[in-house]
């Protein structure tokens, strides 16, 4: 123990040896006029935790277009207001200050991000798809069997999406001839 | 499951209040072992024998459950004459072709089927394909499993004594899994072993049910998809299927893993687990559904006609006519395993251009992590939709092998695009969670600035590639034109998820081609073009024009069933195969255990849920013999998607690597295998490539230089790969280092020391973790020899930006040898070596894992022979 951390710096003897020995002193105390964020929130909706599949209910508790918290919700009859400590944290999960939210863009051979609009972006992405989908198109196999596809690009991810997105990515990728489309669930 | 699924463990604690018994089985202790009655630590990737073993016990004791056993699975049903059990061939079953590493399957069927069989399914993989990489014959199958012809009317005997009965094959299967050999091959003393059989055979029955629950720790290995059959024989054997309190609950570690699956972001299936077709096997829609279903099969896989022909009119609205096979041709032909490993190695071999990656990060999360990040290295563009920048965002400037020098960022070429992603509550749409139930989430907030939901990228990517293609002819493009893609919202460029939804539960075609009213069941669905429907099981979630996923009346307003909360599929059963759960005349198994029963006055099943069995059946209705398809479920054939209506504890078809479960060592083990003298899985899928090499094994040279045995796995504190929580303040400061878990024992013998480090090492990478000597990893006695094990958790990565913390992934670690039928990993068992120290810098590293590989003597041969010929065979 180091000499600046004695059992004599513990809370507990600190308390008893100083001048509010019962811990009722106006530093333990709330104020009177403490409200709950919760309650000054202009707006709840239903929710569900994002992160197992347990599926927690989650309140979530906004205030000037801005989340200002996610709690558990009581009416759920999986969790019964309970969050893990993953469900709990998800306020940070969506107000991170190092969540990224513009477009990067990096460059073949560049060291470095760039920015770019989202529309320029879905633009050029577009682009690619098509430009691959020529390349790589099979019409037949060897044996001039009918494949109608591309295996020039892939997709992974899903199991984190909600239904209505995993259906748009098959639909439209299958509708290009992609066929490796594969998510977690295979891992 | 506390560890993992907390909150859901909350019904575990419920149950053991109420004087349910807990046992943990698993090679750590963790939250959940605290808690149990039990913990039975045993060595990773032996759970068969295990498993194996209570079989045994049930059989031999006579424990099972004889009423519910005879008449609800096939343990009655004969088996084929020329079938040969991995008794007789030393750990294979008849039909074996070295060559190619597969089953011909033909002998495993039912007797008497011989002369269907021969019209369809038995197919073997053709000649072309490799036994290694390109196998897929069970990607063919969707979730139906292979075609049951002849399964309307097979050839019992309801005494159980005829020795080609499937209850007599399981006991010459399973005679040699004895409580000695469980000690033997798990570690597991024959007490500690023989107190869970107990338990679990006298917590089962009439009044009482037992209840398995599992995660990837069973999934993730090269026999995985038969350690989920071990654990479905023992509950069939037991009667703990379709009955409350029973089941094997999968517990599924994302949001809505489990609507990816049904409405699958996977290669191999269609919504609703209609397979992908085939080049060798589907040419048109007729021939498709011949290996889908069968005219002398039972139950509701025969209306599979009706299913496709929904989901082509949802997709292709009008141009889908009964003229055209509703477009059947429009759908891609799949010709192999097409799954993410196997596009892994395509990419390394610039097969592969494009790559989009959605809420997932496999430079840290998937197996093998190098090749994930080389591959990606070899693409020309990658786009990256993430709320973080994540690994697999910035890979090309500080992934790994960056930093080893290894890779230069300015020769990398390829170009990535990083879209910010929408979060859970600035969108609205559906989770379907781990007991199949779908909950609506509501929007509260604007995603911030370019953010967006993936629906929002994927209608506007469909919408600009379909303007730039409006004006081709070309016959490839017609899919894609021909595509209904109206999901606007009152003229905003914002797609709605209500309309998508919408389309995916299905509609009545009016006779001008748009959409009528929506459907309320899957049953309504017809194979003639008057309905559409994008996912058959999900049909009912808009039921009455309601969205039935939004439900929310609470929990304590309804009965303990909460029926009214959220959707499961199908038509929100909440126990699947629920008929089980009354006796063959339809009365509940105990007053306690009742859930669905026949209410004969009513001449209607009634209950708890909503009854999984034709509403009007009764107990004693027995169709003609051989009727096929709804009509031909009897009364007493709860298992109503299965071709037999009965619960299969031998399959007869589906699997490729045999009707029963056999234990297999993992491809790196420890030890020879005790059982057989076949090693490991003949039919596993081996992925030889230098920059996939294999650890020996057992007693092979080279296997001494990694003695000990690593199992991965999570913490409460982090998701996965860290995307969603390396980044997050609170959750960092509970779980901030990667460490290693290792038990005195093994600390002593290789100098460890509690806080310090240690380097772990494989023939695929070098990492480098904090030390955590403890109890919690008990040394196991296997084979007459100390088995030491390390438990590794997986969720750091190096690299990405902003990340709270970061450390090696143990991911890395991991090498690809795959199970044949669903293409998983096995991550779950693996041979290392761990050594004091931090590992050598970023650029020595390979140096090292080099090293190990020439002393071990290993090459792209190492541990890959498929079979392995013994003194018998």
């Amino acid at each position: 123990m180091s000499a600046g951390k004695t059992f004599l710096s513990w809370p507990v003897l600190r308390q008893v040896t100083g001048s509010d020995r019962l811990g009722r002193g106006a530093a333990a105390k709330s104020g009177e006029d403490w409200t709950a964020r919760t309650r000054t929130a202009d707006k709840v909706v239903q929710s569900v935790c994002p992160y197992c599949a347990v599926g927690c209910g989650q309140k979530v508790y906004a205030k000037d277009g801005k989340v200002i918290q996610i709690e558990g919700d009581p009416d759920s009859p999986i969790s019964r207001g309970r969050l893990c400590p993953k469900g709990s944290a998800s306020e940070q999960l969506v107000n991170s200050p190092t969540r990224q939210t513009t477009v990067l863009y990096r460059r073949p051979h560049s060291t470095e991000w760039e920015h770019l609009d989202l529309d320029t972006a879905t633009d050029m992405i577009a682009d690619r798809v098509v430009e691959s989908r020529r390349r790589t198109w099979q019409d037949t196999d060897e044996q001039g069997r009918i494949l109608r596809r591309t295996l020039g690009f892939a997709h992974l991810g899903g199991a984190t999406l909600d239904n209505e997105e995993n259906y748009l990515i098959k639909k439209l990728f299958t509708a290009l001839g992609a066929i490796q489309i594969e998510n977690q669930a295979r891992i | 499951m506390a560890e993992c699924h907390p909150v859901g463990f909350q019904w575990v604690m419920e149950a053991k209040r109420k004087g349910a018994r807990i046992i943990h089985i698993d090679p750590r202790f963790t939250r959940t072992s605290a808690v149990a009655d039990q913990h039975v630590a045993l060595r990773a990737g032996s759970d068969i024998v295990f498993l194996g073993g209570i079989i045994r016990y049930i059989l031999e004791q006579e424990k099972y459950f004889r009423e519910y056993v005879v008449a609800y699975t096939n343990a009655a049903t004969l088996v084929r004459d020329d079938f040969r059990d991995t008794d007789e061939l030393d750990g294979l079953f008849s039909g074996y072709d070295p060559e190619t590493g597969t089953y011909d399957p033909a002998s495993w069927a039912y007797k008497g089927v011989e002369e269907y069989a021969a019209a369809g399914n038995a197919r073997k993989p053709s000649a072309d394909q490799s036994a290694h990489t390109d196998r897929a014959a069970g990607d063919t199958h969707g979730a139906a499993g292979a075609v049951g012809h002849g399964h309307s009317q097979t050839t019992r005997d309801e005494t159980l004594q005829d020795p080609r009965c499937v209850l007599q094959v399981l006991k010459r299967h399973f005679a040699r899994y004895t409580p000695e050999m469980v000690e033997q091959v798990c570690g597991v003393s024959p007490q500690d072993f023989l107190s869970v059989c107990e338990a679990v055979t006298a917590n089962s029955g009439r009044d009482l049910t037992t209840a398995w629950v599992y995660s990837v720790g069973w999934t993730q290995h090269a026999v995985g998809v038969q350690y989920i059959r071990s654990a479905a024989i023992i509950q069939l054997l037991l009667g703990n299927m379709g009955r409350p309190g029973g089941g094997i609950m999968a517990l599924r570690g994302h949001a809505s893993i489990q609507g990816s699956t049904d409405i699958p972001t996977l290669f191999n299936i269609l919504p609703g687990y209609l397979p992908m077709p085939s080049v060798d096997d589907h040419p048109d829609m007729t021939a498709y559904l011949k290996t889908v279903t069968s005219d002398t099969q039972k139950g509701y896989w025969t209306h599979a006609g009706a299913y496709t022909a929904s989901l082509l009119k949802s997709w292709w609205g009008k141009t889908a006519t009964s003229d055209n096979d509703y477009c059947f041709s429009y759908l891609p032909k799949i010709s192999g395993d097409h799954g993410t490993y196997n596009t892994v190695t395509r990419m390394l071999d610039d097969q592969v251009e494009g790559y989009f990656i959605m809420g997932e990060n496999p430079a840290v999360g998937s197996a093998h992590g190098r090749m994930q990040r080389l591959g990606m290295s070899h693409l020309k563009w990658l786009v990256v939709r993430d709320f973080q920048l994540i690994e697999s965002a910035t890979w090309w400037k500080d992934g790994p092998e960056v930093r080893s020098g290894e890779l230069k960022t300015e020769d990398i070429d390829t170009e990535v695009f990083f879209l910010p992603a929408a979060s859970h509550v600035e969108k609205d749409g559906t989770f379907t969670q781990t007991q199949r139930m779908l909950q609506w989430h509501h929007k509260a907030v604007d995603p911030p600035q370019d953010a967006r939901s993936e629906l929002h990228f994927m209608w506007h990517l469909g919408n600009k590639i379909r303007a730039r293609l409006a004006e081709s002819t070309d016959d490839r493009d017609r899919p894609l034109l021909d595509l209904t893609w109206d999901y606007g919202q009152d003229g905003t460029d914002e797609p709605s998820a209500d309309k998508v939804l919408r389309e995916i539960n299905g509609w009545q075609v009016k006779p001008d081609g748009t959409p009528g009213p929506l459907l309320s069941s899957y049953t309504q669905m017809k194979d003639d073009g008057s309905t559409a429907g994008g996912c058959w099981i999900y049909t009912g979630v808009y039921a009455d024009g309601v969205n039935q996923s939004a439900r929310r009346k609470p929990g304590s307003q309804q009965s303990w069933v909460a029926p009214e909360w959220g959707w499961a599929w199908p038509s929100n059963r909440r126990i699947l195969y629920n008929r089980a759960s009354a006796d063959p005349q339809g009365r509940p198994w105990s007053e306690r255990k009742a859930y669905v029963w026949w209410d004969e006055e009513a001449g209607s099943w009634t209950g708890h849920d909503v009854p999984d069995f034709p509403a009007d059946r009764a107990p004693d209705f027995r169709p003609e013999p051989g009727t096929a398809g709804p009509e031909g479920i009897a009364g007493d054939d709860p298992f109503i998607m299965q071709s037999d209506g009965k619960g299969w504890l031998f399959a007869p078809t589906g699997l490729l690597d045999g009707p029963l479960p056999a234990h297999y060592e993992p491809q790196e083990s420890p030890i020879r295998n005790p059982l057989y003298s076949q090693q490991s899985n003949p039919t596993r899928q081996v992925l030889k490539r230098k920059d996939n090499l294999s650890n020996p094994s057992a007693d092979a040279p080279g296997a001494q230089d990694f003695p000990y045995v690593f199992t991965t796995y999570r913490l409460t504190e982090h998701h996965t790969a860290g995307g969603m929580s390396r980044w997050l303040p609170y959750l960092s400061e509970l779980q901030p280092q990667f460490f290693c878990e290792v038990s005195p024992a093994l600390a002593a013998e290789r100098g460890l020391v509690n806080g310090d480090w240690a380097t772990i090492v494989t023939a695929r990478s070098a990492v480098e973790a904090r030390v955590l000597v403890t109890d919690r990893i008990r040394p196991l006695t296997v084979n007459g020899r100390t088995v030491h094990q390390v438990g590794l958790p997986y969720h750091w990565g190096q690299g990405g930006k902003g990340a709270v913390v970061e450390g090696d992934s143990a991911n890395d670690l991991i090498g690809l040898t795959l199970d044949p039928n669903v293409h998983i990993q096995e991550a779950k068992a693996a041979t290392c070596d761990i050594r004091p120290g931090r590992r050598p810098a970023d650029h020595q590293v390979r140096g090292m894992v080099e090293d190990y590989i020439s002393r071990a003597g290993i090459t792209v041969e190492t541990g890959n022979t498929l079979h392995e010929k013994g003194d018998q065979s």
